[in-house]
This record gives structure tokens, C-alpha cells and sequence, in this order.
């Protein structure tokens, strides 16, 4: 059962990286335009921007 | 006299640039967010513009000395769309905010519940075989992030259920936070003295499921919201402010008491106040449903609202002066909504029903076993699984999903919604209230004898009519099908508006600028405008209609068992008409708005819960007064705010598709109360002989919640019934 004393933390880890990630994605107002996004990637002049 | 553009209050600056939101018209596809945007950025000076295509806002930031903002907005009408300058209002910011927090919780909820489950299925699948040190290191690690994850995603429930304790009151959010903050306390005691059942992944789980339902009210509201200040955008109207000799066009909305303002023909009067100089009719039908125009002179009052129609006028804006019209309204208002009693809504009564029961099972419970010989520890862990199990997961999600499916329904349908619990209270509407002009009747005025007309004749008349700015004339333009006025078309003030067409000469416009005999206006309510071109010549008689489809959903109202009364400002003879075209035996005209509140108060006392459907100035106390209420879009702003909910369409079809919605919501939420009750009774017992486990406890949570979800999503409209689909 010695295992679990590095892969507990670690499972913890990731989970609170994916919780981070998501706050600030929230935080950078990755969510505010959410159909909008689904059409600027059909737009093919971004490359120059 | 030129004008300048004004944007002033619409512009807010940050070091060096200025920053402008912008709600667009007419965002359709891909191509336009991007044909908008770079429009935007070829200008010179502009550094930032990015459009949000899911709320239609545009945000754009520029360098102020190399461009103007009205230079932003005629960019976009070049390339055909309109912009209309926009302030995000105090409601919306705080829904935002609101979102963003419960969203957050949401997150952190999520988080802990999925992690805790990891360790818990270990512990129930390894029940019999685990080490008894495992199983606490995994119970303290489960605690661990239950307690922090808890302590914060809980906040929305703890402090609505402590306002509402603080204020002796029982909400859904006590026994939640109650039953929550047991189950956390008694697993914590479970831990320490190692026993087999801890309850963080029930708790967790609960906060979780409870601010899904939460958070997709919230977002279903943000979205109504944002719709609606659209529209507001959109019909903010500007004002033509006289600063000493030059004139400044500003949004309404900047206009101050003390400022003196031109009102031209055909223009809405932007604010209240009094005349200065000038000789006009206006038309006050969205002030006091009155249809026949009034005649002023100087320092008469005149309110926002009405629509001047002969002469240019100069007035002063004013505050409110007492023994005016507005100051009148604003007096019974006021009383209307003191003296409205809160609704209590349907989750809170039940939630008083409910947690006292529940509470004293649980006690029940305790005193039970005790009698029966259990140990205390065993009394109370079986007590406090009685609260866990009972913890009203379904009972809080039964009408909160219920109402986010029917408020997204009625928003396709072209409804858009002001206060939570007005789908409760339109469901147990009996008696309606309409009001006659611009509810019953299109806002504007429309030519009534069209059919008459021969029709190549009218759209050369229509067509003509759109290089005039008279209001009369604005009704002729309607019937245009080619909106494509006639060029060289030149307008004589106060007479008409005359063009060559194929060589000879149409004029529209008064009976004696077109040379025909006759008298000038046949009934009351009616205006007379005339077209001549060459010797053909016709006579346009343009007054309110009914909505199109007024008839049949009266009809279909009367057949879902409600009375129907008209309540109008308008005088009587212009009042039977419309109700007889109705079949609407209850009618009245002539009220002012004290009378129309006293005969909503008498039908209240009755015991009639009554919706009020109305648009003008003097229907907002009585809309206040009402039970619920109702307001087409093109409702004055006072009405507005005081209505529970807006349609949008022409048609009156979405008072019916509200009242039908409405109905069905209820039914569901009161199938999804008694689907809870149910869910309780089989539960309880169990919990109460002492078998729940923490798997039982989870598995029984997650089922009944899916089981209230998902009757929940019966409450749309069938598709046949929708009526106008929102922008």
C-alpha cells in the first residue's frame, strides 16, 4: 500500500491543475462568446492578425 | 442648421483611449464577424473591436484624436449594419457577476465531488478486505478536501438560508445547508473514531447537483438580459439639444432638467417639460391611450412618449411638477407596489411544509432508537442519515429545473421574462386586463382602408410617402413592399410631400394640397391623408388596428376559461368598436389610471387573480396593481419596468402561448413536488430502520434528482403553438 503515498498527491494534483486551469479560463473570459467561437474558426484571415 | 453627434455618455476613457459598447443589428453568420471587425480595424486609430456574437455586442477601443466615435458607428452603416450606442445597466452587470460566482462554485464543487468519489467507491468496493488504516487515511483524505471545497461552494446556500433565519423565514436553503453541514460534522466524528460510514462524497455531491440547477438559472436569466438591453439599445432615442445656437444630437437618455430641446414634426418627445415657443398636435397614445391628438401651444406640458405631429416645437425638460400627469402616475405607483403583498413562491412553501416534518422524523428517529435500547452513537448516526437522505436534493431541483426550461421556452417564443416567479403567478391568472391602444392595437397607426384601395395606387402612395417624415405619412410607407423612395421627391411643410413619377405629378398629403373635396377627418381616432397623381386620386383613412391575430386569440383565451376586460384611457367611442370586434362584453373607456387601479382592486377583492396587459404611461400603476402583468415591447419605459414580462412580437398570440407555458410549468412543478414526496416515502423508512449506507445515500440522491430533471424538460411548448421566434 506504499504507493498510494505518491499516487494519492499526484491524482490530487492533476484534479487541482484541471480545477486551476479552469478558473482561469472562467477568470480570461474563455466563456463569454462561446457561439462566436464556433464561427471564428471558420474565418480564414486570422493567420495575418 | 447642421448638428453635431453627441456620444459623450456612451464613451468612457482609459489612459489614452477610449472605450465604447456598441449592440449591433443584424449579426447573422460567420462572414459578419468578421466583415465588423475588420471594418473596425481599417480605420485608422482604432486598436481594439471585437464582437461578441453570442450577446451581439460589439466593443471597440480607439485613439480619440485620430478618430470619432460617430465615425465608428458610420463605418457600420456602410457596410449595413446598425449600431446602437450601449451601457450595460446595473442589473445586468450584477446577473453577470452573480454567474461567474456560482460558476465558480460549480467548478470547485465538481472538483471535490469526483475526487471524493475516487476514494469512496475504493472504500465501498474494498469494504470487507480493507486494512482499517487505509480506510481512514482515505476517510481524512475524502475530509480534507470535502471541509475547504464545501466552505466555499456552499456560500450561495449558507447565506440565503441565514438571511432567511436572520429574518425568521423558512427557505429550500436551510434544511440544504442544515442537512449538509450535519452530514459533514457527523462524518468528521465518524473519521476520528474509525468507523466504516463517512458521508463527505453525499455532501459534496448534494452542493454539486444543487448548483448545476443553480448556475443554468442564472445563465438562462443572463441571456434574457441581455436580450432585453438590446433592445433597449435599439430603441433609445436621441434628443436635439439647443446649446445656445447650435444644436447637439444626444442620446435620451443624457438629457438633463433645464435643457432646452427641438422636437421637429414626426419626432417622439424625448422627456417631460413644457413648451417653449411653437404651434403643434401631438399624439399621446402611449401616454394616456387617448387616440385623438391633442392640440398645444407654448408653455403647455408635454410628456416623453408622445409623438409631435405638425410643428416644430422648442421645450424646456422638467422634473416632475405636482398636479401633472407623470407626477400622478408616479404617486399611485408608488402606493401600487407598497401595497402589493410578496408572493410567496411555490418552493417556499413547500419549504416550510417540508423542513419542519423532516426534522421532526429525524428527532423522532433519535428518541426512537433510543427507547429502543441503541447506544447514542448509534441513535444519532441513524438520526442525522435521516436528515442526509431526506436532504431535499430533489425537492430543491423539482422547480428551479422546471423554470429554466419553460423561461428558455418563452424566450423562443418572444417573451422575455422580469421576474423570477412570474411563471407561477401567470399559471393561476383567471380574469385578463388588456389595454386598448397599443395592446389590443398596433403601436402604430395603420392605413384601414387599404383593401379598398386600388393597390397600384397605394404603393406609389407608399413609395412616396417614405421621403416624408409626417407620422401620417410613416403609416402610408408601411404598406410599401419596395422601400425605395422616389427620387427628386421634395417635402412642403405642413402640406405634403410631392414627386414626378413616370412623367406627371403625385402629391400626398392634405385633402386640399391634393385638390379634393371632402371633409377632413369622418369618425374620431380616424385621419384623413390623400393621394393625387395625375387624375387618379385616392383618400387614406389611417388609424390604430387591432393586432392581426387579436380575434382569434381572444377566442382562444375565452376557451381556456379566462374573462377577458378592456380597460382603456381612449374615449368610449373609440373603446366599443374594438371590444365589439372582440366580442368582449366588459369593457370601459375613458378611465384615468387611479380608476383603472380601483376596478383591478375590486376584482382582486373578488378574489380574481388578474393579469394586466398594457403598454402606456398610465397602465404602469395599474400593472403594478395586478397580479402579474404584461407589456408589448413597445411599451414606455415605465410600463416596462413595472411589467413582469415583454413580448416582442406584432401579434398578440404570446399572451397565449405565455398563459398556456405557464400552466404546464406549474403542472410540472407540482408533479415534480409530489416525484420528491414519493422519492421520500420509500427513502425514509429505510433510513429511519438504520440501513442507509453512504452508497445507498448517494445512489438514492443522484436517482431522484435525474428522475425531477427530466420530467422537467416536458415543459416546452409543443411545436405547433410557438409564436414569434426572439432575434
Amino acid at each position: 500500500m506504499n504507493v498510494l503515498i505518491y499516487l494519492v498527491p499526484m491524482a490530487l494534483a492533476l484534479g487541482l491543475t484541471g480545477l486551476a486551469a479552469f478558473l482561469w479560463s472562467l477568470r480570461n473570459g474563455q466563456y463569454d462568446d462561446i457561439e462566436g467561437a464556433a464561427l471564428r474558426i471558420l474565418g480564414d484571415d486570422d493567420v495575418s492578425g | 442648421m447642421t448638428e453635431t453627434l453627441d456620444l459623450g455618455t456612451f464613451v468612457q476613457h482609459r489612459d489614452g483611449t477610449a472605450h465604447m459598447d456598441l449592440a449591433v443589428e443584424g449579426v447573422a453568420c460567420a462572414a459578419c464577424v468578421h466583415k465588423i471587425e475588420g471594418s473596425l480595424l481599417g480605420l485608422p486609430g482604432v486598436v481594439a473591436a471585437r464582437l461578441n456574437f453570442t450577446n451581439r455586442r460589439l466593443a471597440v477601443e480607439w485613439r480619440e484624436d485620430e478618430v470619432a466615435a460617430v465615425d465608428l458607428i458610420t463605418a457600420l452603416e456602410r457596410i449595413g449594419y446598425r449600431a446602437h450606442p450601449f451601457q450595460p445597466d446595473s442589473a445586468e452587470t450584477e446577473e453577470a457577476r452573480t454567474t461567474r460566482f456560482l460558476t465558480k462554485c460549480l467548478a470547485v464543487a465538481g472538483f471535490a465531488a469526483m475526487n471524493i468519489m475516487l476514494l469512496s467507491v475504493s472504500v465501498w468496493s474494498g469494504a470487507t478486505d480493507m486494512p482499517q488504516e487505509t480506510r481512514d487515511f482515505f476517510h481524512w483524505l475524502s475530509a480534507l478536501i470535502a471541509l475547504p471545497a464545501a466552505a466555499y461552494a456552499g456560500q450561495p446556500f449558507f447565506q440565503s438560508a441565514w438571511r432567511a433565519i436572520r429574518t425568521r423565514q423558512l427557505n429550500m436553503d436551510v434544511p440544504i445547508s442544515l442537512g449538509v453541514l450535519l452530514a459533514l460534522g457527523m462524518s468528521l466524528v465518524e473519521t476520528a473514531t474509525h468507523s466504516q460510514h463517512a458521508y463527505f462524497d453525499s455532501a459534496v455531491m448534494l452542493l454539486f447537483f444543487l448548483l448545476c440547477g443553480r448556475a443554468l438559472d442564472h445563465v438562462m436569466r443572463r441571456k434574457t438580459r441581455a436580450v432585453a438591453g438590446n433592445l433597449a439599445a435599439l430603441k433609445a432615442e436621441f434628443a436635439h439639444r439647443l446649446d445656445g445656437a447650435e444644436l447637439v444630437r444626444v442620446p435620451a437618455a443624457a438629457v438633463k432638467v433645464g435643457d432646452r430641446l427641438l422636437v421637429r414634426p414626426g419626432d417622439r418627445v424625448p422627456a417631460d417639460g413644457v413648451v417653449l415657443n411653437g404651434n403643434s398636435e401631438i399624439d399621446e397614445s402611449l401616454v394616456t391611450g387617448e387616440t385623438a391628438r391633442r392640440t398645444i401651444m407654448a408653455s403647455a406640458m408635454i410628456h416623453a412618449g408622445s409623438v409631435n405631429f405638425s410643428g416644430t416645437l422648442t421645450m424646456r425638460v422638467t422634473a416632475a411638477g405636482s398636479g401633472t400627469l407623470i407626477d400622478e402616475v408616479e404617486r399611485l405607483l408608488e402606493n401600487a407596489v407598497a401595497a402589493k403583498s410578496r408572493y410567496v413562491r411555490l418552493a417556499d412553501r413547500a419549504a416550510r411544509l417540508y423542513a419542519p416534518v423532516v426534522h421532526a422524523t429525524a428527532a423522532l428517529t433519535l428518541t426512537g432508537w433510543l427507547a429502543a435500547g441503541a447506544s447514542v452513537h448509534d441513535a444519532i448516526v441513524t438520526a442525522i442519515a435521516v436528515l442526509i437522505i431526506t436532504c431535499p436534493c430533489a425537492l430543491a431541483l423539482a422547480i428551479p429545473a422546471v423554470q429554466i426550461v419553460a423561461s428558455g421556452a418563452l424566450f423562443r417564443a418572444g417573451v422575455i421574462l422580469n421576474a423570477g416567479d412570474a411563471i407561477e403567478r401567470l399559471s393561476e391568472v383567471d380574469t385578463i386586463v388588456f389595454d386598448k391602444t397599443g395592446t389590443l392595437t398596433l403601436p402604430e397607426p395603420r392605413v384601414a382602408n387599404a383593401a379598398e384601395i386600388d393597390p397600384d395606387l397605394l404603393q406609389r402612395a407608399a413609395r412616396l410617402a417614405l421621403s416624408s417624415r409626417h407620422p401620417l405619412a410613416a403609416a402610408v410607407a408601411k404598406e410599401a413592399f419596395e422601400r425605395k423612395p422616389f427620387e427628386g421627391a421634395t417635402e412642403v411643410p405642413g402640406q405634403g410631400v410631392r414627386a414626378m413619377i413616370d412623367g406627371t405629378e403625385a402629391r400626398l398629403g392634405s385633402l386640399a394640397f391634393c385638390g379634393i373635396d371632402g371633409r377632413d377627418a369622418i369618425e374620431v381616432g380616424t385621419s384623413i391623408i390623400a393621394f393625387r397623381h395625375g387624375e387618379r386620386s385616392a383618400v387614406l383613412s389611417v388609424r390604430q388596428a387591432l393586432r392581426h391575430d387579436a380575434r382569434e386569440t381572444a377566442t382562444a383565451l375565452r376557451a381556456m376559461g379566462l374573462e377577458l376586460i378592456i380597460l382603456s384611457g381612449d374615449r368610449t367611442e373609440a373603446v366599443a368598436p374594438i371590444a365589439a370586434a372582440l366580442d368582449i362584453a366588459a369593457w370601459r373607456g375613458g378611465l384615468k389610471p387611479a380608476e383603472k387601479i380601483a376596478v383591478i382592486d375590486e376584482l382582486k377583492a373578488q378574489g380574481r387573480r388578474v393579469l394586466m396587459v398594457g403598454d402606456g404611461l398610465n397602465d404602469a400603476p395599474a400593472l403594478a396593481a395586478a397580479h402579474v402583468s404584461l407589456s408589448p415591447i413597445s411599451a414606455t419605459d415605465i410600463a416596462q419596468a413595472q411589467a413582469d414580462a415583454v413580448f416582442l412580437s406584432e401579434r398578440l398570440a404570446p399572451v397565449r402561448d405565455t398563459l398556456v407555458l405557464a400552466r404546464r410549468a406549474r403542472r410540472l412543478m407540482q408533479e415534480n413536488l409530489w416525484l420528491a414526496v414519493i422519492y421520500n416515502a420509500v427513502a425514509v423508512p429505510v433510513a429511519i430502520l438504520g440501513f442507509v449506507t453512504p452508497l445507498i445515500a448517494a445512489a438514492a440522491m443522484s436517482g431522484s434528482s435525474i428522475l425531477v430533471t427530466l420530467n422537467a424538460l416536458r415543459a416546452r411548448l409543443p411545436a405547433q403553438s410557438t409564436g414569434a421566434r426572439a432575434p
